[in-house]
């Protein structure tokens, strides 16, 4: 294999395992503010015991995020100095706001966070909770700001070195055009990802015992985030696919297995096998004309095909089309089940309905097979490019030899595996013990320096 | 007018001194992890970095995405050229960073992750100690790019800054025990601490010597008349804060003996930049050659201006919160 070949599957193998992490405490955060603020606002102990439940997950999840985190922030030099070089004056700065405004503040009050409320009391500990759960988001917004200005580049010039660099107005390149789509797109997965694992492990302990108060609240307000939010992600889906039509439709090609241009009417190819050596559809499954329905909003309306692409301009068919599917189908059981946990509430049996629960137990870790599908669409779509349309992915990597690289990967998938792996394993331990009635805080914990009394009362489960 | 590449030169740099300030001390105590006893003076040390270890590693991201937005080509030729100890460098941090949580979630394989904290942070503190002492015996550069091979890092050299920085973050990790901690624990850390000053200084007089043979255009910058007046007074100060490091630690204080530690590694530092300024990739690219387009910097410095001043409150407020000696009660 080249060195180039060996730094894509580098990269695609530390964003993957990265992007799981920060899919999870995004998600986490917020729900971990609003137990918080649920709590102080009502004074219920199972808020406050759900609260320390569920920070003891996320204090793994996250520390799991921030050092597979800090690999990214090099590899782009290590691996892809190129790209660095050429659009480091555009995109650098976006990173830096990141660091500034996200990475800083998430940090800076996880401590507190995890083990500062005997020293802070409540009201300043859920500062720093909403301070965590703020700095999440804002992580997301600017890498998100990146990731879509390699995929629609807006407002910027090509310097005489050849370097990007920015144009009139930073907000062009902040706000390029699929920049607000996948930020609410993404940012709203991160929120399903984190209902379903959290409605999985709430299913669970309803399974084995369901009157457990803490696997009831949980599972119910997992099944509204479904119920509710996962209608919203398909629309919210399907405007990010009609951006992409307008911005990349080479994407969507792919994503249609469209290898052959319909001047009237595109059929929707549900299933089939790309074949991308005779370039078509193996054993297609497909409603006609719905694809232009779908994309253009009228049955006969053309739709151009790879066929008026040139071979090398084109993503690997393959691996966009399936995972398209793998996504598009987790969203529509998403919110199937979340519909079906409706039913289930108007017949009063949402806490003892096992079919249910079981259900939900399997779809756990859909939000994280989902998320990474999705990644792949929109990424691999991309290609060949980094830069879309203007930096080849080739002209972009490191001058490295093939043999570094291929040391460096292998030293990454062994420590990855070994320790996320461990981790992984620890989260599902976590996990499977149900939440109880006097959850404890997390232990290993620095509770006391000398000269700060611990005020060991606020952490019973009421509020000060 | 005001040269913002010069800010920001000064901004990484801030970073890069803030990193060392705070994440020396918590890589130092992985160092010394090994030499605890296991139990309670363990928990002590690891409690004691707990809720800072990863705001300081912030700085590190900080430096490198810094770097990488005000100065791309260094970021986009110095990444590569030390490609095989930054690797190593960050697979060392996913170790030592894990750790932290594991080692409570896992009381069968606590040993395990004790030797993961120890063997991440050798390997990290080695592989900036290297990668610093790379960039300065110099990096094969042609036309925007680097052109040496993968192992152009290895060197006597560098090797000897990799110790250098392991004897240095030791006795950082050393002395906030020393202050942070009690009894046996800070006994224990308060003698690594002597032990390991006078090694520093030797280690960095030498390091000092061996810069000095790298580049002439080192050795004209401290030695040239009437500048090596003022150069001189960097070994000058080490050696009268190296007295004073051990005059407070033999006078039993508590934090004294970190600050004059801090102390000790900010003239390594005003000593490495009297060796740079002004490039970003020492003896090779100046900082202007390297810097971003003026817009960049101005947006970013509109973003570093506002709100370094806050991050450095909100940090120093996280530090008071937990200020005073670490018990290690709360386990279970």
């Amino acid at each position: 294999m080249t060195a180039l070949e060996l730094a894509r599957i580098q990269f695609a193998f530390t964003v993957s395992f990265h992007f799981l992490f920060p899919a999870f405490s995004i998600g986490l955060a917020s729900f971990l503010a609003v137990l918080e603020a649920l709590w102080l606002k009502t004074g219920k102990g199972v808020y406050a015991n759900l609260y320390r439940y569920w920070l003891k997950i996320f204090a793994v999840v996250f520390a799991m995020g921030v050092v597979s985190g800090i690999v990214m922030s090099y590899q782009f030099g290590t691996n892809w100095s190129v790209f660095s070089d050429k659009a480091g004056p555009v995109i650098g700065p976006l990173m830096a706001y990141e660091v500034l405004t996200a990475f800083f503040l998430e940090a800076g009050f996880l401590g507190v966070m995890l083990f500062g409320i005997n020293k802070v009391g409540t009201r300043l500990h859920f500062v720093a909770t909403l301070a965590v759960a703020a700095g999440t988001f804002v992580s997301a917004f600017w890498i998100l700001s990146v990731n879509s200005w390699m995929q629609t580049p807006a407002g910027y010039e090509i310097a005489a070195n050849g370097q990007f660099v920015p144009g009139d107005s930073w907000l062009d390149i902040i706000f390029n055009p699929s920049f607000p789509y996948r930020l609410v797109h993404t940012v709203l997965a991160a929120y399903l990802t984190t209902a379903f694992a959290v409605g999985g492990v709430g299913a669970w302990h309803l399974l084995k015992d369901r009157a457990n108060p803490g696997a009831r609240k949980m599972f119910s307000m997992a099944m509204w985030m479904a119920a509710i939010v996962a209608p919203i992600q398909i629309f919210a889906g399907d405007m990010h696919g009609l951006n992409t039509l307008e911005h990349q439709p080479v994407k969507v090609m792919a994503m249609e297995g469209h290898y052959d241009s319909h001047p009237d009417g595109a059929p929707l190819i549900l299933f089939g096998i790309p074949n991308s050596e005779e370039k078509r559809i193996d054993y297609p499954i497909e409603i006609p004309k719905a694809s232009s329905l779908i994309l253009k909003h009228e049955l006969d309306a053309p739709l151009e095909g790879l066929d008026t692409v040139p071979d090398e301009d084109e993503p690997p068919v393959g691996i966009v089309f399936w995972a398209f599917r793998i996504m598009v189908g987790l969203g529509f059981a998403m919110a199937g089940l979340g519909l079906w946990s409706l039913f289930a509430r108007v017949r009063g049996r949402v806490y003892d309905w096992k079919p249910l629960h079981r259900a939900a137990l399997v779809m756990g870790p859909s939000g994280f097979i989902a998320v990474l599908a999705g990644w792949a669409v929109t990424e691999v779509g991309r290609q060949p490019f980094t830069v879309y349309g203007l930096l080849r992915t080739a002209q972009s990597a490191s001058p490295l030899d093939a043999p570094a690289v291929a040391a460096s990967l292998l030293a990454f998938v062994a420590v990855y595996f070994i320790v996320f792996g461990m981790g992984i394993w620890y989260l599902l331990r976590l996990m499977k013990r149900p939440p109880e009635a006097h959850e404890a805080g997390l232990d290993g914990a620095p509770i006391r320096s000398a000269g700060v009394t611990p005020a060991s009362a606020l952490v019973e489960g009421e509020p000060a | 007018m005001i040269d913002l590449t010069v800010i920001w030169a000064a901004i990484i740099g801030f970073a890069i001194v803030a990193y060392v300030v705070m994440d020396g001390f918590d890589l130092g105590i992985g160092l010394l992890f090994p030499f605890f006893t296991p139990g309670k003076d363990r928990d002590t040390a690891m409690n004691s970095v707990a809720p800072v270890w990863d705001g300081n590693e912030t700085w590190l991201v900080m430096g490198g995405g810094g770097l990488m937005a005000a100065f791309p080509l260094a970021y986009a030729i110095i990444l590569p050229a030390l490609y095989a100890p930054l690797i190593a460098m960050l697979l060392g941090l996913v170790l030592r960073g894990v750790a932290f949580e594991f080692r409570w979630r896992d009381e069968a394989h606590r040993k395990w992750w004790d030797r993961a904290f120890t063997l991440g942070s050798l390997v990290a503190t080695f592989a900036q100690g290297v990668t610093l002492g790379a960039l300065l015996q110099g990096i094969t550069i042609e036309d925007r790019a680097y052109a040496g091979g993968w192992w152009e890092w290895l060197s006597p050299f560098s090797m000897l800054t990799g110790v250098g920085l392991i004897t240095g973050y030791a006795l950082l990790g050393a002395c906030w025990l020393n202050w942070k901690t009690e009894g046996t624990l800070q006994r224990q850390a308060a003698a690594f601490a002597r032990r390991l000053g006078g090694f520093l200084l030797a280690v960095i007089g030498m390091v000092s010597l061996a810069t000095l043979m790298l580049e002439p255009s080192y050795y004209a910058r401290w030695l040239t008349f009437p500048g090596v007046l003022a150069t001189a007074q960097v070994p000058l100060a080490s050696v009268i804060v190296m007295f004073m490091f051990y005059r407070s630690l033999s006078r039993g204080k508590d934090a004294q003996p970190f600050f004059w530690a801090l102390a000790m590694f900010g003239l390594c530092l005003v000593g490495l930049g009297i060796s740079i300024w002004p490039n970003v990739i020492p003896a090779r690219v100046s900082i202007w050659e390297a810097a971003a387009p003026h817009s960049s910097q101005v947006f970013m410095l509109v973003g570093a201006g506002l709100l370094l001043p806050v991050i450095l409150a909100y940090t120093g407020w996280a530090y008071w919160v937990f200020r005073g000696k670490v018990g290690s009660e709360g386990y279970h």
